[in-house]
This record gives C-alpha cells, sequence and structure tokens, in this order.
C-alpha cells in the first residue's frame, strides 16, 4: 500500500518511513512557491509579533479612559486625528492599541484550549483506537454525543452558567473541543495500526507501549498540527461569538469580542468601533486558515492526490 | 440493510438520552439551579420559595426521572420570563427559523455546486479561485460581524433593504445571505474535489475510452456520483444552519427559535432554554439520522448488514 502510493505520486518524500520533521522541512522548500501558504505565515506571525511586543507596539494604555476624546472617528477620515490611527471608542480608549491588546487574549484562549482539547483527544482517540472493544464504545459514544449537538448553542448554554472568566472559557473550549482530536487521533490509529510496520513491530515482539510511542504517535504529528491550526481559529472566532454576548472574559478585559460587544450599541454613530475587532478576527482566521490547508497538503500524503 | 436502520435508530434514541441528560446536568453544574434561575438581588426567602416550587429540593434522580419523563412528551415546564409552556413558545418560533434556514440553504446551493462543478472541471480557472475565495472568506469572515457590517451599508447607508424585523419579503435576503457563507464554503469545496475524485477513477477513463461523448460522461457519470456526497452535506448543513442561526437572528430581530434563545439565556429562563437547546438538537438528530438512510438508499454499492 505505501510502496503502491508513493510510485502513484512520485514524490520520494512520501515515504512513510520518513519522518514528520524530514517532511516538514522538506515541505518548508517548496513554502516560498505557494503564495497563500506565505501569505498565511506572514498573517500568523503579524498577529504573533503582536501578541508578544503588545506594551512595545501599541500608543496608549488599552484600558485608559479619556471621556473627552470618545468616539474620535479614524484618522484618514475628516475630523480624525493620527494621534489615534483607528479611532477610540465610547470611553475614548484608543482602537488600536485594544485591537493589539486584543491578540493576547485571542491566541491566549486559541493556544491553550487547543492544548487541553488535543491533549484529551489525543489520549481518547488514541485508548479507543489502540485497544478498541467496549472500551472504544464508550469513548466514541460520548464523542459522538458531543459532536451532534448544535455546537453554537451549546457553548453559550455553558458560558452562561459557568460565569466570564479566561479560565472558564479556555476550560469550555478545552472539553468541548476534544471529540474533534478524538474522532480524527482514533481514525488515524486505526490506520496506522493496521500499517506493515506495525504489524512487523508486534510480530517481533513490541509491547503495546512502545507501538503506541515509537510508531504510532509520531505519525500522528502531521494530522494533529494541521487540524489544531483550524481549531485554534474556530476557538478564536468562538471567543469572540461569545464576547458579542457579553459571556467571554470579563468586560474590563481588551478582548476582540468585547470590542464587537460594544461597537454593536454604537453602529450607526461610530461603525469603526466594531469594524476594526471584526477585521483582526477576519485576517486572523484567515491566516490560520490559510497555513492550515497548507500543512494539510504537504504533511497528508493521502490528500495531496486530490489537490492536483 | 433493516439491521442497519434498525441500529442507527437504536443510536439515535440513545443520544437523545444523552441530550436531555447532558440538559438536565447543565443547570445543576453550579451546584444549586435556584440560584442560578433568579436574579441577584432575590432574598433567601424567594430563592428558598422558587426551589420549592421547581422541585429543586427533591433528590436528583428524582428529578430526573420527572424531568425525563416530561420531556420525552415536550413538556419542560413553564418558561421563567413569560409564565407560559416553553415548548408553545418554541414552536411558535419554529417556522420563522424554518424559513430563514430553507432560504440560506437555497442561497448556499445555487451558488456553491456550479462554482464548485466549474472548479472540479477546470482546477485553476478563475471561476476555481472565485470557489476557493468563497470557501476561505466563508470559513474566515465572523457572519455575526459580516451581519452588522451589511446592515451598515445595506440599510442604514443606502436604505435597500430592511435592517432588521420579517415584515417584508425583503427581510429574509440579508440574514439568509450572511448566515449562508460558510456553509457555502463547504459545498463549493465538497463539490469541487467529488469531481476532481471522481474524474480519476477507472471508469470514467473506461467510458472516455469506449468512445463516449465527454457530455454524456459529465451528466451521466460524474454528475450521478457526486449526488451521494452532495445529499450528505446538504443534510448535514440543513441542522447545522438551523442551530447557528441565532446570533445572526438577534442583529437582525429575527422572530426565530435563535434570537429566542438568546434572549433566553440573557434573562436566565433556563427551562426555555433547555426546550429550545432540546428541541434543535433533536431535529439534529432526525436529520442525520435521514441523511444517512438516504445514503443508503442512494448508493446501491453501500449495503450495511447484508
Amino acid at each position: 500500500m505505501a510502496t503502491n502510493r508513493a510510485a502513484q505520486t512520485n514524490d520520494s518524500f512520501l515515504d512513510i518511513e520518513r519522518t514528520f520533521w524530514d517532511r516538514l522541512v522538506y515541505a518548508s522548500r517548496f513554502l516560498w512557491r505557494d503564495q497563500s501558504a506565505i501569505i498565511g505565515l506572514f498573517l500568523f506571525l503579524v498577529v504573533v509579533v503582536a501578541a508578544i511586543f503588545s506594551p512595545q507596539l501599541t500608543p496608549y494604555d488599552p484600558l485608559d479612559q479619556n471621556l473627552r476624546n470618545n468616539k474620535i472617528p479614524p484618522a484618514w477620515s475628516a475630523e480624525g486625528s493620527w494621534d489615534h490611527p483607528l479611532g477610540t471608542d465610547s470611553l475614548g480608549r484608543d482602537i488600536l492599541s485594544r485591537v493589539i491588546y486584543g491578540t493576547r487574549v485571542s491566541l491566549t484562549i486559541g493556544f491553550f484550549g487547543v492544548l487541553m482539547a488535543g491533549g484529551i483527544g489525543l489520549i481518547m482517540g488514541t485508548i479507543a483506537g489502540y485497544f478498541g472493544g467496549r472500551v472504544d464504545a464508550v469513548i466514541m459514544g460520548a464523542v459522538n454525543l458531543i459532536l451532534s449537538l448544535p455546537y453554537l448553542l451549546f457553548v453559550v448554554f455553558i458560558a452562561a452558567i459557568l460565569g466570564r472568566s479566561l479560565l472558564n472559557v479556555v476550560l469550555i473550549f478545552g472539553i468541548t473541543d476534544a471529540p474533534i482530536f478524538a474522532r480524527v487521533t482514533r481514525g488515524e490509529v486505526l490506520r496506522i495500526r493496521e500499517s506493515g510496520y506495525v504489524e512487523s513491530a508486534i510480530s517481533s515482539g513490541a509491547r503495546w507501549g512502545r507501538i503506541i510511542f515509537d510508531h504510532i504517535l509520531p505519525n500522528l504529528i502531521g494530522p494533529f498540527l494541521t487540524l489544531a491550526t483550524f481549531e485554534m481559529s474556530a476557538m478564536i472566532f468562538y471567543e469572540a461569538s461569545l464576547g458579542f454576548l457579553g459571556l467571554s472574559v470579563p468586560p474590563t478585559v481588551p478582548s476582540w469580542g468585547n470590542m464587537l460587544a460594544s461597537g454593536r450599541t454604537y453602529l450607526t454613530s461610530a461603525p469603526w468601533i466594531a469594524t476594526f475587532p471584526g477585521l483582526a478576527i477576519m485576517f486572523t482566521s484567515l491566516g490560520m486558515n490559510l497555513l492550515g490547508d497548507w500543512l494539510r497538503d504537504v504533511l497528508d500524503p493521502r490528500l495531496r492526490r486530490a489537490r492536483k | 440493510m433493516q439491521r442497519y436502520f434498525l441500529t442507527r435508530l437504536l443510536q439515535s434514541v440513545l443520544l437523545l438520552f444523552g441530550v436531555l441528560l447532558l440538559v438536565f446536568l447543565m443547570v445543576r453544574m453550579t451546584g444549586d439551579p435556584a440560584r442560578l434561575m433568579m436574579s441577584r438581588e432575590a432574598s433567601p426567602e424567594e430563592v428558598e420559595s422558587f426551589r420549592e416550587a421547581m422541585g429543586f429540593n427533591r433528590p436528583v434522580l428524582v428529578q430526573f426521572g420527572d424531568f425525563f419523563t416530561r420531556a420525552i412528551v415536550g413538556d419542560f415546564g413553564k418558561s421563567l420570563h413569560f409564565k407560559t409552556p416553553a415548548m408553545e413558545m418554541v414552536l411558535e418560533r419554529l417556522t420563522a427559523t424554518l424559513q430563514l434556514a430553507s432560504v440560506a440553504l437555497l442561497f448556499a446551493i445555487l451558488v456553491a455546486i456550479p462554482l464548485g462543478l466549474i472548479g472540479g472541471f477546470n482546477p485553476g480557472s478563475p471561476a476555481d479561485s472565485l470557489g476557493r475565495m468563497v470557501t476561505l472568506f466563508g470559513q474566515s469572515i465572523p457572519n455575526f460581524w459580516l451581519a452588522l457590517i451589511l446592515i451598515l451599508f445595506f440599510a442604514v447607508r443606502l436604505g435597500w433593504l430592511p435592517s432588521f424585523g420579517r415584515d417584508e419579503w425583503k427581510s429574509v435576503i440579508m440574514p439568509a445571505f450572511v448566515l449562508s457563507l460558510p456553509t457555502m464554503g463547504r459545498i463549493v469545496r465538497l463539490t469541487r474535489s467529488s469531481v476532481l475524485e471522481i474524474r480519476a477513477e477507472d471508469f470514467i477513463r473506461t467510458a472516455h475510452s469506449k468512445g463516449l461523448e465527454p457530455k454524456v460522461i459529465y451528466v451521466k457519470h460524474v454528475l450521478g456520483n457526486i449526488l451521494i456526497p452532495l445529499v450528505s452535506v446538504i443534510g448535514v448543513s440543513f441542522g447545522y444552519l438551523l442551530g447557528g442561526s441565532s446570533y445572526i437572528e438577534l442583529i437582525f430581530s429575527w422572530p426565530g427559535m435563535g434570537s429566542l434563545f438568546l434572549q433566553a439565556i440573557g434573562w436566565r429562563d433556563f427551562p426555555l432554554v433547555q426546550a429550545i437547546a432540546v428541541f434543535v438538537s433533536v431535529v439534529v438528530i432526525t436529520l442525520n439520522l435521514l441523511t444517512d438512510i438516504s445514503y443508503v438508499i442512494i448508493d446501491p454499492r453501500i449495503r450495511y448488514g447484508d
């Protein structure tokens, strides 16, 4: 099967024997030829840099209120000034500074949410896929239950009960998103378990611990990383949705969702308050989706064929 | 095949039980459902009498038994805000949500399937790039934000379309368009990749080599075969649209279940919240079941359990 596939695509790096890092290093040589991947990487790096260097990049404290300077429009409109390039909100806070600080909230939630969901999902999916039987039935029963629910309704439901805090938002996404990781992991584990090299490892006497850690987990990195990119983007998106209803982080925290919520009130009199955090979410999400598409194409040899 | 249908049906019933258990446990997550549902200013005596009235002081298993037997006949108690039976209110709002979701699905299908087909038959063409853009932006734009921007533009600035309500036929255009975008993107991607996949199949090569006209091959062999993945994605999408319409309904003041749900969340009217959550889950689970069944009927290659 493996040799067959490699022969079909004529790409030597697709050989199953290569490790994940070999593939990534090989693929990164082609990164510069893939325009949309470069755009994705660029957008992602901008967000990461903005999050790390927020205090250095922002002209104002994102929490500084100045009611005399409230609802100043962006610099390029007639009444605007370059003192506040993207204008100010209803409390006179600088929107540019708040958008930049918002990257911290979004990335924190995205990163820790994915870490938690991915961790739980990886463990559950590996157990279900490798051991099968009743354990599999129980785990996948729970997974299918959560995946068949209308996601947004239930996330809003839980958030309303738990109350607003950063930890709660991370916990909500970390738990409700774990089933997606579990399902993908299980599918991959089932596929890998049937492969020739696992069979030969078993026949040469390897125990399950060794098979899982030496043979299965390294092969999961590719699909896991791809899914993590997409899910991180989804979490940033859902955080904004919760924030819009006032169910995400506390109102004092400059998050994109909270900014959208306050911007909605002044939609007609000061539309820029809602415009810029929305654009920030869009470009962050766009960057991660482009990056995810690229990762999927280069790390998953089976999907490569479909792209051509 | 009957065995497959029966197992699938049984699975759906189990899922339903799971949904009820989940919805029951969720309002008890903080330990005290009475405090959760009462306003912060309520006095201890008020909370106590509310707890008594709702039966929250009984043993949990008794409460669940009671909740379960009522819920399966659609009784979720009275809405705390409106003092009328919660399920009645949900059903009242059902048509508006169904209308919105159906129009959104129609938009998505009308745009996405042609784009996906063109993209699949001519990868790399301008139409294919357009399809890719639709997919990408459908995934990336927060749709409630887009709703605000469109209201600002088409309702406030230009005055072409109404910004809220459901009074005229024009009212449905903006909310349905915004709601359809993510689904549109998914259907474009699926149609395109299905066409590419099927065009690479052996039987298409055979059809070409035996001299069939390309038109016949495209219509009969390719289109016939992409129906199967399309049916499944359209079935699932409809459930997704029904469950995902709440923000759009709220922003456009669309009088559907979704806006009622978000309002009920704001009022801490949890009997109503539970009723809507269960109702939408039942609809979604049923749609998934129907999709799976039609899948087996359409595709003669799939024969489970025979």
